[in-house]
């Protein structure tokens, strides 16, 4: 890769559009004053050195740089373990409704009734969902969830006057889950997956014992895999003393058809950013909310939504609870358009939903394997990963495949992960997409894979219509910009 | 059934491509125990207008700041959310992309939230940002164990007057590392008091959190202690409104090492205190150690502009179990309200922001201080925030308002207890009128007429 030596542009950042003098919006009709009550030594000395446009720059910028995004209103986003589906508009529609937008957290109880309903609301509808007992809608993210989940515990065992310190994670799960771990002063042990691409209930055995707090399971699994033995799985750990928290990524599979609950789990979190499709925002923001088996409930964060007699309040009065992850209330707009969604499917809608996703994943998996291979090939869930293994001895990785699909207007499937197959790519396509838009990714695989044989340079040198070509990303890593320098 | 759009044949055909009879069988990968044999008990679905009515009644449902004149801050204020940044946000293009992993098909939020971390670097003057934290307590939080990590120390000290919700989460965070808190207790002025600090630096502790405005919207002199801090071995992290950064020295100007802080202000909706959206900066040494996405400038093969995702080996989908933090998902869509909400103001917009809300708190200030039985309970500068010491329970006098329609500010008792009990936290913004304060005034006259029982 040739990249020319020459420092970066900035000229078309909205710094390089600013012109001195220019102002774009006004907060007063009249000038202004520099404060005279506050001492000089307290005062910024000097210009902030923000961009000074006019708004209509303002609109052609941000309009212009948002064509360069791929997004689901555009095209299929077939990334496995991110469940990328359709959001419905209506839900953005109840979250801008003044009475949730304009409401302030410290108004009180009384002044927000409607908004601790959907909060109760929902975590019955969350309950129900998952066959657990309490849930709390705090975490701000799916992370958050499982950080919450590990204090959880960590609680529990320390009630109990118990110390734990392992906590086991699959090869398979995401980065999240051993991440997580250590952030909460756990010490995460990796557990070798079985030829079958599942938990090794052998494996398993000879690494619990009376040290091994949590077991973190992802189920389906990140290959689109039921644990077939999750009722002996989830027996061995509570037989050490040990808790099962499930990462409920990948929930979409699940909601409507079987419940975590009844598999035997003590807790778990959810994505309501995937399996409940509000928009992923290009990063965030997500929600995670917990749902736990009753005994964890004591240790639930507060403040908790309580209902009596039709009056919903906030209590935070929990002597056990493992205390706060959030400023507030987690993130009501978010868990607002969950709740929206989620009674807009009601029981019926969302047992199709699962079952579509099911079915479009079987049937993309199905159509892709002749090209490329799904090494853990039986039937899969709402996911699968197949390998580009095959396109190597064309001088071809995964990521050229990932690159030329940029090409033909989709975005790439997960690629490398998970870690355990070879040149993997992780593909999901949710219960939105049409049988056409299927048929149209299928084919346009099968081509990139003819491509490979007969053209491998094309796949090599894509993506070529996308915004930007490929990126020199080992320089960037080197020597970060990450700013626009001041002048 | 909404959301799901096969025809009955298309269903058919794609059964038929997988050699099975119905989708049912395709369950069939979960042990018979566990399928559900009927619906779930919840309610059957709805049509949207309907599920728009059901909606919009509990919406209803709210009284929301919005509608009445609220004086509410305690690190959530009440600003107006320009056109242009609603606008702009609810374009599909930001509001439904993916995380931009694939810098070829994501180059509008990449650039965006490189713009994000230069706004952020020149509000704070330190020249690293990150792309978003949860909020403004989880980005406190992170900055501590930051802290930790890079000083291989384990006591943060924080202040008294430290938002108790912050303070809250903080506890939580550093739970399992084994990262003490002390408090630092305040001056009679309500601010750090320096010369306890010093008592308690030493060479266990990893940072002194420093929170300007403070809870009670005091201004601290951190210049006046931070050499002690960094003599002592430990790092200063600051928690600082941003708006406040409109007026006020920066933190990289008085030594902060870290900044975090909460972006709500900054063009987005209250919402019952979520979605917030947190920042991070430091400066360039700590880069490495620093949680959360980070995009740099870069060029493609052709040598055009262009933006990526960095230092991701620092990152939970690579390092796993040794990655600087577990945040994955933030809070991007609010990233990009900031984002456009800074750039529209800009440089002059967002000055005479910082003016107005200051002069507008001034006037309200002066006005409550000259109300029998009213005064400021802090005699120092402050922004846009105050503590106004009543003659009665502050519970009291905000139940009195609130029959009046209006939100007179957080008593302090809700989390400074009983000794706080006439304490009343006010925050004023830029959408207040003169007369919203004539009836905050009125209002308080009454009230100081109850006594105290």
């Amino acid at each position: 890769m040739t990249v020319q030596a020459t420092p970066p542009n900035f000229s078309q950042t909205i710094y390089g559009k600013s012109r001195h003098g220019r102002h774009g919006y006004h907060i007063s009709s009249r000038p202004t004053e520099a404060p005279r009550d506050i001492p000089r030594e307290y005062l910024r000395d000097g210009g902030i050195g923000l961009p000074e446009v006019s708004e209509p720059q303002v609109m052609r910028h941000y309009v212009e740089l948002s064509t360069k995004n791929h997004h689901i209103d555009k095209d299929l986003f077939p990334l496995g373990s991110c469940t990328m589906k359709y959001n419905p508009k209506v839900n953005d529609d109840v979250a801008a409704m003044t009475g949730f937008a304009g409401l302030h957290p410290e108004q009180g109880d009384a002044d927000a009734q409607g908004a601790l309903e959907v909060m109760y609301r929902l975590e019955r509808l969350l309950a129900a969902v998952s066959g657990m007992d309490a849930v709390s809608v705090q975490p701000a993210a799916g992370a958050q969830g499982e950080m919450l989940g590990l204090l959880l515990a960590r609680a529990y065992f320390a009630d109990r006057g118990a110390s734990r310190h392992k906590v086991l994670v699959p090869d398979s799960a995401h980065g999240t889950n051993p991440a997580t771990a250590t952030i909460v002063g756990f010490q995460a042990q990796t557990l070798q997956s079985g030829r079958d691409g599942r938990i090794d209930l052998d494996v398993l055995r000879s690494t619990l014992d009376d040290d091994v707090a949590v077991l973190m399971l992802t189920v389906p699994n990140t290959l689109g895999l039921f644990e077939k033995n999750i009722g002996d799985i989830v027996e061995l750990v509570h037989k050490h003393g040990g808790l099962c928290y499930m990462d409920g990524a990948n929930m979409n599979a699940l909601m409507g058809q079987a419940r975590p609950g009844d598999f035997g789990f003590d807790m778990m979190h959810y994505n309501l950013h995937k399996t409940f499709s509000t928009p992923h925002g290009g990063g965030g923001p997500g929600s995670g909310p917990v749902a736990v088996k009753s005994f964890l409930e004591p240790f639930l964060p507060t403040p908790r939504v309580v209902e009596k007699n039709g009056v919903f309040s906030l209590d935070y009065h929990q002597p056990k609870s493992v205390g706060a992850l959030h400023s507030f209330f987690g993130n009501f707009g978010i868990y607002l358009r969950a709740y929206t969604y989620i009674t807009r499917l009601g029981s019926d809608g969302i047992r199709r939903a699962s079952s579509t996703a099911i079915l479009n994943a079987n049937y993309l998996a199905k159509r892709i394997a002749p090209r490329f291979p799904i090494p853990y090939g039986e039937r899969c869930m709402h996911e699968f990963v197949a390998t580009g293994e095959p396109l190597k001895k064309y001088g071809v990785k995964t990521l050229d495949v990932a690159k030329r699909l940029l090409d033909f207007g989709f975005y790439a499937p997960t690629v490398y992960f998970p870690l355990t197959v070879p040149e993997a790519l992780m593909v999901e396509p949710t219960e939105t997409e049409s049988k056409d838009t299927l048929d149209r990714f299928a084919e346009a695989l099968l081509q990139i894979a003819r491509e490979a044989e007969e053209s491998p340079e094309v796949l090599t040198s894509a993506p070529t219509k996308t915004p930007v070509r490929r990126l020199d990303e080992t320089s960037a890593n080197r020597h970060p910009v990450v700013t626009v320098p001041m002048e | 059934m909404p959301y799901t759009y096969h025809t009955d044949d298309e269903r058919e055909a794609m059964l038929r491509t997988l050699g099975v009879k119905s989708e049912d069988e395709l369950i069939d990968v979960i042990p018979e125990k566990y399928h559900l044999r009927s619906l779930l008990p919840i309610e059957k679905g709805r049509t949207e207008p309907e599920t728009l009515r059901v909606m919009s009644l509990l919406s209803r449902a709210n009284r929301p700041a919005g509608h009445l004149v609220s004086f509410l801050g305690g690190g959530i204020y009440d600003h107006t959310v320009p056109s242009v940044v609603k606008n702009l946000t609810s374009r599909p293009e930001f509001a439904t992309a993916y995380t931009p992993y694939q810098p070829e098909a994501s180059q509008g939020t990449l650039q965006v939230i490189f713009e994000f971390q230069t706004h952020i670097s020149r509000l704070t003057r330190l020249p690293v940002a990150n792309a978003s934290m949860y909020d403004g307590a989880t980005a406190l939080a992170e900055a501590c164990l930051m802290a930790a990590k890079i000083t291989g120390r384990d006591v943060v000290l924080v202040p008294h007057a430290l938002n108790p919700r912050y303070l809250r989460v903080v506890r939580s965070y550093v739970s399992g590392q084994q990262v003490e808190i002390r408090a630092i207790p305040s001056t009679a002025a309500g601010d750090i008091d320096a010369t306890a600090l010093k008592r308690e630096l030493g060479d266990q502790v990893a940072a002194l959190v420093v929170q300007t405005p403070n809870y009670f919207g005091v201004l601290e002199r951190a210049w006046e202690f931070e050499r002690d801090v960094h003599a002592a071995g430990a790092l200063v992290v600051a928690s600082v409104d941003p708006v406040s950064l409109s007026l006020l020295r920066p933190p990289g100007e008085w030594g902060a090492d870290i900044a975090v802080g909460e972006c709500q202000p900054l063009g987005n909706e209250m919402s019952f205190g979520g979605p917030l959206v947190g920042f991070m900066a430091c400066k360039q040494e700590y880069i490495r150690q620093m949680p959360g996405r980070i995009v740099s400038a870069t060029r493609d093969v052709d040598g055009r502009d262009a933006f990526v995702l960095v230092l991701q080996t620092r990152e939970q989908h690579i390092r796993r179990e040794k990655a600087t933090s577990n945040i994955c998902t933030n809070q991007g869509l609010l990233a990009t309200r900031t984002c456009i909400y800074l750039s529209l103001l800009g440089e002059h917009g967002f000055t005479e922001l910082g003016r107005v809300c200051h002069a507008r708190a001034r006037k309200l200030a002066d006005m409550i201080a000259a109300c029998d039985g009213y005064a400021l309970a802090y005699p120092g500068p402050f922004f846009r925030e105050f503590v106004v010491a009543c003659p009665t329970d502050a519970d009291a006098v905000v139940a009195a308002a609130r029959k009046e329609n209006i939100l007179a500010g957080i008593p302090l008792s809700r989390y400074f207890g009983p000794a706080a009990r006439q304490q009343l936290l006010v925050a004023v913004t830029e959408k207040h009128q003169d007369e919203d304060f004539d009836k905050l005034c009125a209002v308080l006259k009454r009230a100081a007429l109850v006594k105290v029982g």
